[in-house]
C-alpha cells in the first residue's frame, strides 16, 4: 500500500510538471500581464515602463521566464502578488483555513445526508418517502449551483434571517473564543449547504440504487437461508458492499468542492481561495492565479490517489501494488 | 436396501402439499410450480430431476421461503416441516428455522458467498443466529467445519475472502455454513452444476458422507441421472412446474413410465457431453407465459403424444404401489367423473 502510494506520488511529478508548462503558457496568452499592477501609477512615462518590464524579466525569452518561474515555484516562493502587494502565500494563508471549513463542513453535511436519505429510500423503494426524497435529489440534481445560492441567500438570509448571506465571521468577536466559532460556523452552513447540493443528490441516489441492486444478489438469498434478520442483512450484509463506492467518492469530493467553491464562495462573498480565484482573473493577478492553478491541479491528482487508495482500503477484492 | 424399505414406515420430515408458486410478469402471476405435492423422510435423499426452466429451483425457494420479494409468491398449498407448517410463517419464526433446521445450498457458488467478509464471518454468523457461543468457541468451530468440508489449511482460509478461493472451495464453504447447525433437511439446488467435473465428484462424495454422519434428509436437485443413481433414494421427474412421475430410484431407471423420464433415461449414455445431455430432447420447456392451459405439458414434445393429450390434463396417480405418474397412456392418469 505504502509503496503503491509512493509510486503514485513520484508518477505526479512529471504530471505537475506538463501542467506547469500548460498554466505558464495559458497565462502568457492571456491578453495582457500584470504590469499595470506593478508599477508605480504616478509615473507612466513609456519610457520608464519599458525600463521596468526590462527589470522584471518580461522581455527575457519565453523558457527563461518558465524556468525561472518553476525555479522559484518549487522552492517555496510564488511571487508576490500584483494586487495586494504581498507574498502570495500569505495572500493564499489567509483565505486557505476558510476554504477548509466549507469544504469540510459541506462534505460532512453531504455524507450524513446522503446516507440517511439513501439507506432508507434503498430499504423502502417506490413508497411515499423514497418517492418524496427522489423528487428533492431531482430538484437538487437540475438546480444549478449559483441559482440555489442567489435562492438560498433570499430565503434564507434576506427574508428569514436565519443565517448571514456573506463573510466567514462576524466582525468584532475575538479569535478563539467559543464565540468566534459558532459565528463562523453560523456562516458557513448556507454555503456549505450550496455546495454539497449536486453531491448528496447525487449520492443519495447512487446509494439508493445500489442497495436496490446489492438487495437481490445472490449473497443477500444466502444470508436469509441462514436465518439471519432483514435488518441485518440491509445494516450489515448490503450496506458494506454499497458504501465502498460512496467511500471512494470521498477523493472525487476534493475536485469538486474546489470547482464548486469557485462558484459558491463568490455568491456567498466568503472569503476563501474560490474566490480569490476569481477575483485573480479579474484583476489579472498572475502570480496569484498561476499558482492557484497549480495547486487545484495538484489537489486533483491527489484526490484521484486518495480515491484509489480508499478503494484499496475499504475493498477486500482490490490489492494495490 | 432393508434399511431404505424401514424408512417407508416412518412418518414424513417435510411434506409439500398442492404447492402452487407463480412469478409476477408485467402484473399477472404465472405459476412456474403448479399442484406439486410429494414427502421427503428422515434420512432419505431424494433426487429431483427436470431440464432447465421446469422450476425445481423455484420449488426449492419455495420451501425456504427465499422466493424474491415481490415478485414471486406460494399462491397456495401447504409446506408441512416436522409437524410445523412454514407457509403460515412470518419473517421471523422462519428464521428460526432456516439454517438451522433446514439448510440450502445453491446453484451459483461464485456469487453465493459476500464479497466482502471472511470467510470466517460469514460461517460464524449462522452459528450465532442459532447458538449461544462465544467467539473464540464460534472461530474454532469454524475452521472445524471447514476441515470437515474438505478444506486444507482452514485456519488460513477462515480469515480469507471468497474471491481467494476456486469455485469447488466456495462450494465448500457453502456446505459447511449450511451444515453448521446439523440440519435435520439439506436442500442442495445443483450443488455442481458450476464446476468442473472431478470437483463435481468430490463434492457429492463429501454430501453423501456428510448425510451419512448426520442422518440429515436431502433434496438433490441435479440435471445428472447418473447423479440419481448414485445418491438418491427417491427421484421426483419434473417437466413445466410440475411432477410427471415419482418413485424409488431403481424402479425409476429400469421401469421408467414416463414418456419424458424415457426421453431423459434414454438421453444419458453420452457421458463426456454434460450439457448436452438433457436438452438431447427435440423442443423446449414452455415459458410461464406460454404454459398450456390445458392437456399435457409434454404434449408438442412427446413422442407418443395422442389427440386427447392436448385436450384432458393428466393427473398424477399411482400407477403401481409408491409409483406416481402423470400421464394419459395410463388409466389411472385419466380424470374420474367428478374429478376436474
Ligand atoms: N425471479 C423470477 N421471475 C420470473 N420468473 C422466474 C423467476 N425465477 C424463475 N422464474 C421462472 O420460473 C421457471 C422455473 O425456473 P427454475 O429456476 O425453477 O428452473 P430450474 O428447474 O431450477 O432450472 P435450472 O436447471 O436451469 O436451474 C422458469 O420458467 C423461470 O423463467
Ligand atoms: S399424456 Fe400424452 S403427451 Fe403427455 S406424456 Fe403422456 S402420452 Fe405424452
Ligand atoms: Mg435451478
Amino acid at each position: 500500500m505504502l509503496k503503491y502510494a509512493f509510486r503514485r506520488i513520484l508518477g505526479m511529478i512529471p504530471m505537475l510538471f506538463l501542467i506547469s508548462i500548460i498554466v505558464f503558457t495559458l497565462a502568457k496568452l492571456m491578453p495582457g500581464d500584470s504590469l499595470s499592477g506593478e508599477i508605480d501609477p504616478r509615473n507612466t512615462n513609456p519610457q520608464y515602463i519599458q525600463e521596468m518590464r526590462e527589470k522584471l524579466g518580461y522581455n527575457d525569452p519565453l523558457p527563461q521566464q518558465y524556468f525561472r518561474w518553476i525555479g522559484n515555484f518549487v522552492q517555496g516562493d510564488f511571487g508576490k502578488s500584483t494586487r495586494f502587494k504581498i507574498e502570495v502565500s500569505e495572500v493564499l494563508s489567509e483565505r486557505l483555513p476558510n476554504t477548509i471549513m466549507l469544504g469540510l463542513t459541506s462534505i460532512i453535511i453531504t455524507y450524513i445526508l446522503a446516507f440517511f436519505m439513501g439507506t432508507y429510500s434503498g430499504r423502502k423503494p417506490y413508497t411515499f418517502g423514497d418517492n418524496l426524497i427522489g423528487g428533492l435529489n431531482y430538484l437538487g440534481l437540475s438546480i444549478p449551483s449559483f441559482v440555489a445560492g442567489v435562492f438560498a441567500i433570499f430565503l434564507f438570509s434576506f427574508t428569514l434571517g436565519w443565517f448571514p448571506s456573506n463573510g466567514s465571521v462576524d466582525i468584532g468577536t475575538t479569535e478563539g473564543t467559543l464565540e468566534y466559532w459558532l459565528s463562523r460556523f453560523h456562516h458557513v452552513l448556507l454555503p456549505a449547504l450550496v455546495l454539497g447540493l449536486l453531491s448528496t443528490a447525487s449520492y443519495t441516489q447512487f446509494l439508493r440504487n445500489d442497495i436496490i441492486e446489492n438487495s437481490r444478489k445472490d449473497f443477500v438469498r444466502t444470508a436469509r437461508a441462514k436465518g439471519t434478520p432483514e435488518r441485518k442483512i440491509y445494516n450489515v450484509h448490503i450496506l458494506r458492499n454499497s458504501v465502498i463506492p460512496l467511500i471512494t467518492f470521498l477523493g472525487f469530493d476534493l475536485v469538486a468542492i474546489i470547482s464548486g467553491a469557485i462558484i459558491t464562495e463568490t455568491i456567498f462573498t466568503y472569503p476563501g481561495l474560490g474566490q480569490l480565484f476569481l477575483q485573480s482573473v479579474g484583476t489579472r493577478d498572475y502570480p496569484v492565479l498561476m499558482t492557484l492553478t497549480m495547486l487545484f491541479s495538484f489537489l486533483t491528482l491527489v484526490g484521484n490517489l486518495i480515491a484509489d487508495i480508499l478503494y484499496g482500503v475499504v475493498d477486500p477484492r482490490i490489492r494495490l501494488d | 436396501m432393508s434399511k431404505k424399505k424401514s424408512l417407508l414406515k416412518e412418518a414424513p420430515l417435510l411434506e409439500v402439499k398442492n404447492l402452487e408458486t407463480a412469478f409476477d410478469i408485467d402484473g399477472t402471476y404465472y405459476n412456474a410450480v403448479d399442484n406439486v405435492s410429494f414427502k421427503v423422510k428422515p434420512r432419505q435423499i431424494v433426487g429431483v430431476v427436470g431440464e432447465s426452466g421446469c422450476g425445481k429451483s423455484v420449488m426449492s425457494l419455495s420451501i425456504m421461503q427465499l422466493l424474491p420479494k415481490g415478485i414471486g409468491k406460494v399462491k397456495s398449498g401447504e409446506i408441512i416441516f416436522d409437524g410445523i407448517s412454514l407457509e403460515k410463517m412470518t419473517e421471523g419464526q422462519i428464521n428460526k428455522i432456516r439454517g438451522k433446521d433446514v439448510s440450502m445450498i445453491f446453484q451459483e457458488p461464485m456469487t453465493s458467498l459476500n464479497p466482502v467478509f471472511t470467510i470466517g464471518y460469514q460461517l460464524q454468523e449462522v452459528l450465532f443466529n442459532h447458538t449461544k457461543i462465544s467467539k473464540r468457541e464460534a472461530r474454532l468451530k469454524s475452521i472445524a467445519l471447514l476441515k470437515s468440508v474438505g478444506i486444507s489449511r482452514p485456519e488460513k482460509i477462515v480469515d480469507e475472502y471468497p474471491h481467494q478461493l476456486s469455485g469447488g472451495m466456495r462450494q465448500r464453504v457453502m456446505i459447511a455454513i449450511a451444515i453448521a447447525c446439523q440440519p435435520k433437511l439439506l436442500i442442495a439446488d445443483e450443488p455442481t452444476t458450476a464446476l468442473d467435473v472431478t470437483v463435481q465428484a468430490q463434492i457429492l462424495e463429501l454430501l453423501k458422507e456428510i448425510q451419512e454422519v448426520n442422518d440429515m434428509s436431502v433434496i438433490l436437485i441435479t440435471h445428472d441421472l447418473g447423479v440419481v443413481a448414485e445418491m438418491c433414494d427417491e427421484v421426483i421427474v419434473m417437466y413445466a412446474g410440475k411432477i410427471v412421475e415419482r418413485t424409488d430410484v431403481d424402479t425409476l431407471f429400469y421401469n421408467p413410465k414416463h414418456p419424458y423420464t424415457t426421453l431423459l433415461l434414454g438421453a444419458v449414455p453420452k457421458m463426456d457431453e454434460e450439457e448436452e445431455r438433457l436438452s438431447s430432447i427435440k423442443g423446449i420447456v414452455p415459458s410461464l407465459t406460454n404454459m398450456p392451459k390445458v392437456g399435457c405439458r409434454f404434449a408438442n414434445r412427446c413422442p407418443k403424444a395422442m389427440p386427447e393429450c392436448f385436450t384432458t390434463t393428466p393427473m398424477l396417480a399411482d400407477v403401481d404401489q409408491g409409483h406416481e405418474v402423470a400421464c394419459l397412456l395410463y388409466e389411472t392418469s385419466k380424470p374420474r367423473e367428478g374429478v376436474k
